[in-house]
């Protein structure tokens, strides 16, 4: 499988994860967005940046509990709840963002 | 297609004591690795979790760890992140320590935050004798061994 | 004679078999987790120091790298890939101690 991006070919898995890393670029997650049927907003790149730095710190894309509290953490509870990211990423915030982030699967994620 | 939904488990009420024995360096084989995922996939389950490093798992925990020029991924960093797993245990046996010319202070800096205590952070790392691991191996449940 | 050592020490026998083996004028290249075996403060450090006298040790330097680890014992040579190339070329023949 794969995403066309400027004319570019970028490979992904089965359930659209970059096989690449490096690929990634921001007109890469704004195809793969309208592949998952996502309206971007700045909450919603609020959440891809961190997951972006998460991975950056860690090498690992957090599972979702953890990424709930992280996000909690820097943004203020109104934000890190289950419930706030779940309307922004309906398919799962751990699963879904990381998608668009370009990252892997999460980690303990099952 | 209920695969993708993300899903919570309840596990109230079995709560077991794991312990993930790491005896092997860490880039020559994957076994380390391999250990790190299993930890970080059990973490989901609110299980008592402590992991050991003992022989040349110790090495496992050695900071300043630079995989650019052997193109491999680099996770020694992920380490860091176990405490956001709340895993708050990481037992390193002092002997294998001392055999390698390591001290603590050779080791990538673990924490957690306490949540009887403020949230303050913590250090994870402990090092321990040879003969405290011992009575902590005999107190689990389950122990996997890599 | 090159002989390449790819595992630690402290985990398998194949470093000090080599030592045993490894005459006059031959080489030892220390990769992967082999690198250990080139490390200070180690039970090893001695019979490093003592076989550097008659053999070349060398350790590759993108492993060592990987682990974290640069207290190399003196006498022991880093090298980098073109280093182990030059190895395999000026010594005949190479024996992996797998």
């Amino acid at each position: 499988m794969s995403y066309e991006v400027n004319g570019k070919t970028i490979e992904c898995d089965e359930e659209g994860y970059l096989e690449d890393i490096g690929e990634w670029s921001l007109d890469v997650a704004k195809i793969i967005a309208k592949d998952e049927n996502l309206d971007m907003t700045d909450e919603h790149w609020e959440v891809i940046d961190y997951l972006r730095e998460y991975y950056d710190e860690y090498q690992i894309a957090p599972a979702v509990r953890v990424l709930v509290k992280a996000i909690k953490k820097k943004f203020g509870p109104e934000k890190g709840n289950n419930k706030y990211l779940y309307e922004l990423f309906p398919y799962g915030p751990a699963k879904q963002a990381c998608k668009i982030a370009g990252l892997p699967k999460p980690t303990g994620c099952v | 297609m209920s695969d993708d939904i993300e899903t919570e488990f309840e596990t109230e009420g079995v709560e077991k004591k794991f312990m993930f024995l790491n005896r092997k360096a860490p880039y020559g084989t994957i076994y380390a690795l391999e250990m790190l995922e299993t930890v970080l996939i059990s973490a989901a389950f609110d299980q008592d979790v402590s992991l050991v490093f003992m022989d040349d798992g110790v090495y496992q925990l050695k900071k300043g760890c630079d995989t650019k020029s052997v193109n491999m991924k680099n996770f020694s960093s992920t380490y860091k992140a176990l405490g956001d797993y709340d895993i708050q245990k990481l037992y390193v046996e002092r002997e294998s320590l001392e055999a390698r010319g390591l001290t603590v202070d050779d080791l990538t800096e673990v924490v957690y935050e306490d949540e009887d205590d403020d949230w303050a952070e913590k250090p994870a790392i402990r090092v321990v004798s040879r003969d405290e691991i011992a009575v902590l191996m005999e107190e689990q449940d389950v122990v996997i061994s890599a | 004679m090159l002989h390449l050592v790819n595992k630690s020490p402290f985990e398998r026998q194949a470093f000090e078999s080599c030592l045993g083996v490894a005459r006059k004028g031959s080489a030892i290249l220390l990769i992967e987790d082999g690198v250990y075996a080139a490390l200070k403060n180690t039970p090893f450090e001695a019979k490093v120091t003592e076989a550097i006298k008659d053999v070349k040790i060398c350790v590759l330097g993108p492993d060592l790298e990987a682990r974290g680890v640069d207290q190399v014992i003196e006498g022991v040579e880093v090298v980098d890939y073109g280093g182990f190339v030059d190895l395999t070329t000026e010594h005949n023949p190479v024996q992996s101690w797998l």
